[in-house]
């Protein structure tokens, strides 16, 4: 399964500067551990040293966000966008 | 969001904030348009150098300063001549002494409503917005945008045209009339997103990373650091209109919760320097049942909060994944305090009890902090015997449609005494 990821700014620095990425896998997990092996060391900066998803990161996966979908088990089908996004936006 | 700063920290003068610090794991960064920690995605807070010295003299220049936001400006992200700028200078709203309310609810101490409506756009987002507009301006930036729940959006249109910037906001496209038409009438652009509030906020999000949104100051996206300091005022505001005293309790409505967070951090800071005797006060948190992912984490006893899908008229606080949730959850475990939620019904009832009892109409979030306040009271949380504070952050004309239903006209009788003697009213 291809999935095209879109990488936030701040972790633009593992991708050389591109905004999206292409990225394997039949979910989250697995597409987080291709985008590691292709850009190494992004993986840590998505997952904490327990190897969940950090407390202050969104991830959709199209438009649903991957905790209502199983998390890092969410499927992510083929042609899918992946957006990893800081989750400190928005509000009063 | 480095390759953003269009202005370095050299350069900033941003008064008395010396950097940006991580919440989380405490990585220094210097002042520029960023909001997440690159180390761990974690929230950025601005770090300050406070004024030290004598209490008193700080009170004094405090209480001579103008009567808006800008009379706490050194313990603010902004520069000191601040005053002299174009803003809609918000603030120094009025501290009601809530004494018929205090009886409706049975409160024997004293109860005052904080009525944040009464700021320039009608609500307390002209506090934030305003902090925000300075590091726009410090920054460089020329338009100002923000995702909105609707009070925000016109907030932004109605700062921006003050201050001579373009602005381009979104929201969620079902919004309420009175925002959505508040939100325009400045002239700025208003983009209504077929989606929640978590979408708008994700569409920001995805923006400020691509070349469209270069150059843009997203006021609660790359300038929330600064932004989110201007509810520190609130804080300082109640306790100067205390007599420079702490509240006991503080009920304060949720949506993203950086508003509660900045309270404590405001009363913390007034501790710090001396301006109010330190004492144990609490902090309540207030949800719509519709949105309530901070209190269910909360009566649950967990400590971190997961999303929910909104459905509330309280829609100024339909948050369903909110920012600061964690620390809410910090904070209402820490001074003792509790993060409640009420129904749609307890909402109107609430806002109903409110212009009923002080000539106060608040918007349905200002409806969700007096209901959680009477439900508090009611089940023993919340004492009523000591000094407790309720904000009410928006008017309620912007929210007409939770009580248009049956706080219309009570009769309509022909221009004639006969016709009003048989309406019975006399």
């Amino acid at each position: 399964m291809s999935v095209t990821v879109r990488i936030p700014t701040i972790l633009r620095t593992y991708t050389g500067g591109e905004a999206e990425v292409k990225a394997e896998g039949a979910t989250l997990a697995e597409v987080i551990s291709s985008l590691d092996a292709n850009h190494p060391g992004i993986g840590a900066r998505i997952l904490d040293d327990q190897g969940k998803l950090r407390r202050f990161v969104n991830v959709y996966v199209n438009d649903d966000d991957v905790r209502f979908e199983g998390g890092l088990q969410a499927a992510t089908p083929d042609g899918a966008g992946v957006s990893i996004i800081p989750a400190v936006a928005g509000g009063c | 969001m480095a390759a953003q700063t269009v202005a370095t920290s050299t350069t900033v003068d941003l008064g008395p904030a010396t950097g940006l610090s991580c919440r989380e794991c405490g990585t220094r960064f210097e002042l520029g348009p960023i909001f997440a920690c690159a180390e761990c995605f974690g929230p950025l807070e601005v770090a300050y150098e406070l004024p030290a010295g004598d209490p008193e003299a700080l009170r004094a220049a405090i209480e001579a300063g103008p009567d808006n936001i800008w009379r706490y400006a050194p313990l603010l992200p902004v520069p000191a001549d601040v005053a002299g700028k174009p803003s809609l200078n918000p603030g120094f709203t009025k501290l009601v002494d809530a004494q018929n309310l205090a009886k409706e609810l049975g409160v024997t101490g004293k109860l005052y409503v904080k009525d944040d409506s009464g700021n320039p756009t009608h609500s307390f987002k002209d506090r934030v917005v305003a902090i925000a507009v300075e590091a726009a301006r410090a920054f460089g930036f020329t338009t100002l945008s923000c995702s909105s729940t609707g009070n925000l959006a016109g907030a932004v249109g109605a700062a921006a045209a003050r201050a001579g910037f373009r602005s381009c906001v979104f929201i969620p496209h079902d919004l309420e009339q009175g925002k959505v038409v508040m939100a325009g009438v400045y002239g700025g652009d208003l983009v209504g997103i077929e989606g929640n509030y978590d979408d708008v906020n994700r569409f920001c999000s995805e923006l400020i990373g691509d070349p469209l949104g270069e150059g843009w100051g997203f006021v609660n996206v790359n300038l929330r650091p600064y932004y989110g300091e201007g509810s520190k005022t609130l804080a300082y505001e109640i306790c100067e209109q205390l007599g420079w005293q702490l509240p006991d309790q503080i009920v304060v409505p949720i949506a993203s919760g950086s508003q509660l967070t900045k309270i404590d951090k405001g009363l913390q800071e007034l501790i710090k320097l001396g301006l109010v005797e330190d004492k144990p006060y609490k902090i309540f948190g207030a949800q719509a049942e519709g949105c309530s992912p901070v209190s269910t984490a909360f009566k649950a006893g967990h400590d971190v909060v997961r999303p929910q899908k909104p459905n509330t008229i309280a829609k100024s606080l339909a948050i369903g994944n909110p920012a600061d949730g964690p620390y809410v959850l910090d904070i209402a475990r820490r001074t003792g305090g509790f993060v409640e939620d009420v129904t749609d019904e307890q909402v109107v009832e609430a806002i109903k009890i409110l212009a009923r009892a002080e000539g106060i109409f608040a918007e349905t979030a200002g409806g969700v902090t007096v209901g959680v306040t009477k439900k508090l009271i009611e089940n023993g949380v919340l004492d009523p015997t000591l000094t407790t504070v309720v904000l009410n952050t928006g008017d309620g004309l912007k929210t007409l449609e939770a009580v248009a239903a049956d706080s219309g006209q009570t009769a309509t009788i022909r221009p004639s005494l006969d016709a009003f003697r048989a309406a019975g009213l006399a």
